[in-house]
């Protein structure tokens, strides 16, 4: 394993790089758009509710390389020239972002209904008790299941491989076929996943202890 | 032609081929015998062949028969040797096992898109060239890229994963940026949607994709030289001399132009060798 990383490092950080900066962009948009759809799904007023519900619907249930390959394949040939990392990228953030509502919606929805009404008599807008009232007790229920979530989005940006994406899956697949050193290789190329979950994993864990030992201050 | 294959048939076929190799043992080998005279008594001549190579040996479902231009000129060359009455059977075999299948004696000859190699010239003997093949480009039809010489810096190109291809076009275009993707159907499909300006592998997969779709054709020629040879065991040289003998009768009497043209005639940008 460490020959592979003498040999063929520079292709492995670069790729560790892309995966890097995929799952950034993934994740930001993601937890925006999520949380966005997650507001319409349970919206009193019923168009952003239905519109919500078919968003969460179509891209939950469709694989991630499906949505990945029609950014790929699709969209450059009748919208946008865009190239395999930015297509991968993209797809990524919308199938995660589906996952992203619906764990919000859940957190949301389990946030007492009282506190809405006691918000909302205490002379709120709804968006403001949204804002100031359900949101912040909402996001400490939320934060096991997003961190999950992330985890879960790291690991899926190897769908770049497919794409040409330059992703750390896609130099692992190349230098595996071209050394035939397969087991090396994607033992190194799983350790290098390692190096961004595993801390992404235990910030999650302490933002858990350190949210629950607080209280309800709300 | 370089495939790549994950068979999942293999194992079985191995065993298959381990007792056929069990079975043989304390026999004369079937492989030292002189081809040319038992066929010649028998009537009968055992080709292996390609079965999924498009333009070269592809089988036709709804007929059944395996069809393209390595299976003409063996049927050519057979009638030519043999008579017109000789019975051919026509094997089909892959990349993985068609050595093999020569060795042991199962097939009398191998036309499968067989390059010629310094390494397998040690294992069988090989005809004359009957196919200039080597790696060439596919592009969209008035693309301003007409050979591999325009792939400069900022231009892309496709390749498939595993295959030698892409560090061929890595010497012949250090410039171009080279975009791996898993099999042929995935990179043709990269390059139709635009992700590259130009895709890269044997010509005879090219010419099969652009006669697929034909606003899609090969250009510049070959860059690597990649010569198909007909394979036969070692110390059959009269048969391999009566292959070279009729190929180039072939060649001289127009045989030969007429299966090319009946197979890639059709085909924009076709042309065999530099």
């Amino acid at each position: 394993m460490f020959e592979i990383f003498q040999n063929y490092g520079s292709q492995l950080w670069s790729g560790f790089g892309y995966t890097l900066l995929s799952s950034l962009y993934a994740l930001i948009g993601s937890l925006v758009i999520g949380t966005l759809f997650a507001l319409f799904e349970i919206s009193p007023i019923k168009p952003p509710r239905v519109i919500g519900k078919i968003y969460v619907e179509i891209f939950r249930n469709i694989p991630l390389l499906v949505i990945a390959m029609i950014f790929y394949i699709v969209v450059p040939q009748y919208f946008a020239k865009i190239d395999g990392f930015t297509a991968g990228t993209i797809g990524l953030t919308i199938y995660t972002s589906a996952f992203i509502a619906e764990t919000v919606r859940a957190g949301i929805e389990s946030v007492d209904v009282g506190q809405m009404e006691a918000a909302r008599s205490n002379g709120m807008t709804y968006i403001q008790a949204m804002r100031f009232i359900i949101l912040p007790q909402a996001i400490k229920i939320v934060v096991p299941p997003l961190g999950n979530q992330f985890i879960n989005l790291v690991k899926n940006s190897s769908v770049l491989a497919f794409l040409a994406g330059f992703d750390l899956m896609y130099q692992g697949n190349i230098i595996a076929s071209t050394t035939f050193k397969t087991t090396d290789t994607y033992f190194a190329v799983g350790l290098l996943y390692l190096i961004i979950t595993l801390p992404m994993s235990y910030l999650m864990r302490y933002l858990e202890k350190k949210w629950s030992t607080e209280g309800d201050e709300a | 032609m370089r495939l790549k294959k994950k068979n999942w048939l293999l194992i079985p076929m191995l065993l298959v081929l381990g007792l056929t190799v069990l079975a043989g043992c304390g026999q004369k080998s079937v492989a030292s015998e002189d081809v040319l005279a038992r066929d010649k008594a028998n009537k009968t001549v055992v080709w292996g062949v390609k079965s999924d190579t498009r333009l070269f040996g592809l089988m036709d479902i709804k007929t059944n028969q395996i069809q393209g231009f390595d299976i003409d000129i063996a049927k050519e060359l057979s009638h030519r040797i043999y008579g017109k009455d000789v019975k051919i059977d026509l094997v089909p075999v892959t990349s993985n096992t068609r050595l093999p299948l020569l060795k042991n004696g199962n097939v009398d000859a191998l036309i499968a898109t067989m390059t010629i190699t310094p390494e397998r010239q040690k294992q069988v003997d090989f005809s004359d060239v009957y196919f200039d093949a080597g790696q060439a480009i596919l592009v969209k039809k008035g693309s301003p890229i007409k050979s591999v010489k325009d792939l400069k810096a900022g231009t892309k190109v496709i390749g498939v994963q595993g295959s030698n291809s892409v560090d061929n076009v890595k010497k012949a275009a250090p410039d171009t940026r080279v975009l791996q993707l898993a099999d042929y159907a995935q990179a043709f499909t990269a390059l139709k949607s635009g992700q590259g300006d130009a895709l890269t592998t044997d010509n005879g997969i090219l010419y099969g994709m652009s006669s697929d779709d034909p606003n899609y054709v090969v250009v510049g020629g070959t860059f690597t030289n990649e010569p198909y040879g007909i394979a036969v065991n070692k110390g059959q040289k009269p048969f391999l001399k009566a292959i070279n003998k009729n190929l180039k009768a072939m060649r001289q009497d127009g045989t030969y132009h007429k299966i090319e043209q009946k197979w890639f005639g059709k085909i924009q940008g076709f042309h065999q060798g530099r």
